[in-house]
């Protein structure tokens, strides 16, 4: 059987078609505004390029950075009804209170505070005020609000009264969907709550986007299971992502370096993913993205998801290529992005770029090679230079240590990166245009639990962290990973500091490889 | 009287920002992030109320200072956010039950969150804050401020929590019993409140409150954010404003925490690179960094400041953040000479963290590795 997986990006659509662990076909589609279209092509292409059955293929997986662009962009965002459970708690900080405005703006800025929630140790702050939540009800249906977000304090701890608030909400608007905080993160109100509203506000956008997905595929004659990748590189099946799209956030770079690990084979290097507009550098640690020690921005609203420590710079394919005054030449961070495949030189175009660069300098085979003869030596010396320092002080402050790791460069403006970075070896995968699709491609299933543990009655951390993987164990089982595949990744418990009591925070993940695709754990 | 001083200055929103960063780094690891405790600081200013600071040298000798804090886990106020006024009513109490009227508040502890709370009570209650601190970094506990130190008698003081309960300790034996009462009491009110001490004479906190806190921790946050804005080396820029010494720069590679009777105590092992490559670094951590040694030998011992930062963007790790794979630069920051007393070290030296086999040295006298091989900090 076949797997298939796909990338959409916010310029290019890139679709492989896998046999356990081989690649047979990469092929590169542009994003259409409708989504559906480049799914298609870039299916197809690579469909074709592979010359397989269709009928063969069983599992397509896909990646999206669709929701983390509406975000940014700030569209396709539905005003949401935001509830707090937890006065008189957190009174003095309301809901999306440290977001930039006009993202607030975008999400409606309604938020209600209603008594509620529950201290560290289980009990109640105060008995869920329910008269409040009716007339927060009557004021959604005269809103005409569609969706709500209910958080709840400790809710990690106890979900019970945030569901309680769930149902009271849907019995009085039937037509609101709800999401609940529990569901989204972890400890840490205000990062848990801002992420349940942003998923409450791109639930009518993932649900369209999962039905173009559906569609295209249809389309194609796909009817076989599809998963959607999320932020650690593991799966979600399409339903759960149109209720929780927000964990699709970080998925992009994840996937990227993931592909690369597995098309090099290497488990530790720095990965560079140069796009069209600018290049994301990541460490490989063991195979996975290293994470990000602090707290992750998102169009401006801090989150406390895990996300792979990447470091941006403006340099893509799409580079503008300029000189300055002092006889200088600088590469972006301005960038033709999509439309270089109409601005560029090699392309008939009238802008020089960096990829035009790359051609006349012989690197790349591009275009139409004749249209830069005509650049003058000096500039694209100058240019050349450029890009390589931009690119070693990025590979630089990613860098763990100074043993000479590989530098494994992915991304279809990977022409732009030389053969050697200083000390460094760059290896450049076969199909290194199409990693995130092959990242998409390997993702595995994972089952997460976070929680504040008492260590009394006799109870010993080591129980509580058996308890807590058996719990993540099973939900990874219930997503459809494979039980003897399972393993743990994260395992980290922190005692609560300043308290007596022996409190201690426990969060385990583990991941294991989707059911019936065992060959790929081979490894 | 004094809400008129000529001396005042205000602070706004970018005031702030800087002190965020500059009160996370003075946390030496713990403390907690002060992120929180900004929101509501701006929060407070964006209500049009006004933050002004008093010089130390400008307190007259007879006004009532109190100082103010939180007290709990800082992971609790992460999640269960203070309700907002429970400062302005521990003040309050206070006063009632004592019969006077404060003059300026002061802060217990300038590391971490703490440095926000006295300045949103202090707007609230149209207050200056005085720009000290009771330890020039952070502790763990209460009597380890250079208040009680140097004499003052914290009780009575008033604790209040979101729920509206008051708890006045009216007479505690010694600050150690203080600090136990309140830790206790704490438990019951949800794991973090605020608490209001006993008024301190301006006469003595002239004399032994650390200076110019407020002052200094928005200068170095101003100071690292520059550097980030422009490109520099944060480390650097943060070691010349503090006549720091940049001691290690690796990557962590274990950390290890268990809890000792309420407290996170642990050890975080570094392997260097750069210059130090080859080299092992440890730092035990009680809550805070408290001794940092190499190769086995101790180099930084408490109350000197032990700061783990990013070693990119030059912020402060807490030692709830950190974690195997990130790279570090451990600087070593010299503590006020208030704290180097030898009644100073009884309480915030190794021995008031049962690290009695180590002993102060100097971070200035210390910049060499001591002399023969110093036992290793873990037992």
């Amino acid at each position: 059987m076949y797997r298939l997986g796909i990338d959409v990006g916010g310029t290019n659509t890139d679709a492989v078609v896998m046999h356990e662990r081989e690649v047979l076909s990469g092929f590169k589609a542009a994003t259409t505004q409708d989504v559906t279209g480049g799914v298609v092509d870039a299916l197809e292409g690579a469909i074709a390029k592979a010359g397989i059955d269709r009928k063969q293929i069983d599992k397509v997986m896909i990646g999206t950075t669709h929701f983390t662009n509406a975000v940014i962009e700030r569209k396709h965002i539905n005003p949401v009804a935001a509830i707090r459970l937890g006065l008189p708690a957190t009174a003095c900080l309301p809901p999306m209170v440290d977001w930039p405005a006009d993202l607030r703006e975008a999400a409606g800025d309604s938020g209600y505070l209603v008594r509620g929630g529950y201290e560290f140790d289980g009990r109640e702050i105060a008995p869920l005020d329910e008269e409040e939540l009716d007339r927060i009800c009557d004021d959604i249906n005269t809103r005409k609000t569609k969706v709500a977000s209910v958080s709840s304090v400790f809710s990690p701890i106890n979900q019970d009264m945030e569901r309680v608030a769930r149902d009271h909400i849907r019995k009085r608007c039937p037509d609101v969907s709800v999401v609940l905080s529990s569901d989204i993160g972890r400890i840490g109100l205000l990062e848990r709550e801002s992420a349940a509203i942003m998923n409450a506000s791109l639930l009518s956008l993932s649900e369209r986007t999962v039905d173009a997905f559906a569609g295209a595929l249809a389309s194609a004659g796909l009817n076989c299971d599809f998963y959607i990748t999320q932020n650690d590189g593991t799966l979600m099946n399409a339903d759960t992502v149109k209720h929780f799209p927000v964990l699709t956030f970080a998925s992009g770079p994840t996937n990227s370096m993931r592909g690369a690990a597995f098309l090099t084979g290497e488990r530790d290097g720095i990965v560079v993913d140069i796009g069209g507009t600018t290049t994301d550098v990541g460490a490989l640690q063991q195979g996975f993205p290293r994470q990000a020690a602090t707290e992750v921005d998102i169009g401006g609203v801090r989150t406390n998801f895990r996300m792979p420590d990447v470091f941006s710079v403006g340099l893509g394919g799409g580079s503008l290529v300029r000189r300055d005054d002092a006889g200088g030449v600088t590469v972006g961070p301005r960038s033709v992005g999509f439309r270089i495949t109409s601005e560029a030189l090699v392309f008939g175009g009238e802008t020089l770029t960096a990829t035009d660069i790359a051609v006349a300098r012989g690197e790349a085979d591009i275009g139409d090679a004749a249209r830069v003869a005509g650049v003058d030596t000096d500039t694209v010396e100058k240019a050349r230079m450029a890009i390589t320092q931009l690119l070693q002080r990025a590979v630089e402050r990613s860098r763990i240590s100074p043993d000479p790791i590989p530098v494994i460069a992915v991304g279809g403006g990977s022409i732009l990166m030389p053969d050697r970075l200083a000390d460094l070896d760059v290896v450049r995968p076969e199909n290194f245009a199409v990693a995130n699709a092959v990242g998409a491609a390997i993702a595995q299933i994972s089952g997460e639990v976070d929680r504040i543990y008492s260590l009394e009655n006799g109870l010993t951390r080591e129980e509580c962290l058996k308890q807590a993987e058996e719990e993540a164990t099973e939900k990874a089982v219930a997503s459809g990973a494979s039980p003897s595949t399972i393993e743990t990744i994260e395992r980290e418990d922190v005692p609560l500091a300043y308290l007596p009591g022996n409190a201690t925070r426990i969060h385990v993940k583990v991941v294991g490889e989707m059911e019936g695709a065992h060959a790929v754990a081979a490894r | 009287m004094l809400s008129r001083h000529a001396n005042l200055y205000s602070i706004g929103e970018e005031e702030i920002e800087a002190l965020e960063v500059g009160a996370a780094i003075l946390g030496t690891g713990g403390g907690g992030n002060p992120y929180i405790g900004k929101l509501r600081a701006l929060q407070v200013l964006r209500e049009g109320r006004k933050m002004r600071i008093l010089p130390l040298q400008a307190l007259p000798d007879d006004a009532k200072v109190v100082a103010v804090g939180g007290i709990g886990a800082p992971l609790i106020s992460h999640e269960r956010i203070k309700e907002g006024r429970e400062g302005l009513r521990c003040i309050r109490a206070l006063e009632e039950r004592l019969d006077f009227k404060i003059d300026a508040i002061a802060c217990e502890e300038i590391g971490g969150q703490n440095a926000m709370e006295p300045l949103i009570v202090a707007a609230l209650a149209d207050l200056p804050v005085v720009d000290c601190d009771g330890m020039g970094r952070a502790f763990p506990e209460m009597q380890m401020t250079t208040y009680s130190i140097y004499g003052h008698r914290s009780t009575p003081s008033a604790m209040c929590d979101l729920h509206g309960n008051v708890v006045i300790f009216d007479h505690a034996a010694s600050e150690l019993w203080h600090e136990r009462l309140a830790r206790a009491c704490v438990i019951a009110q949800g794991g973090a409140s605020s608490l209001a001490s006993a008024p301190m004479p301006g006469v003595f906190v002239k004399r032994f409150a650390i200076p110019d806190s407020y002052s200094r921790a928005i200068s170095l946050g101003r100071t690292v954010r520059e550097a980030q804005r422009n490109n520099a080396d944060a480390v650097e820029a943060i070691c010349r404003f503090e006549q720091g010494q940049l001691v290690f720069a690796g990557k962590i590679s274990d950390v290890r925490r268990e809890l000792k009777g309420g407290f996170v105590a642990g050890e975080a092992r570094i392997e260097g690179f750069d210059n130090h490559e080859g080299d092992i670094a440890s730092i035990i951590i009680q809550n805070e960094n408290l001794v940092f040694s190499r190769n086995g030998r101790t180099e930084v011992i408490v109350p000197d400041l032990i700061v783990i930062l990013d070693i990119d963007t030059g912020e402060a790790i807490t030692t709830e953040l950190l974690r195997y794979g990130q790279r570090v630069s451990v600087l070593a920051l010299p503590c006020h000479p208030l704290l180097r007393t030898p009644e100073a070290l009884a309480v915030v030296g190794p021995a008031g963290f049962g690290l009695g086999h180590l002993n102060y040295l100097p971070l200035d006298d210390a910049d060499v590795p001591a002399a023969g091989p110093m036992e290793d900090a873990k037992q």
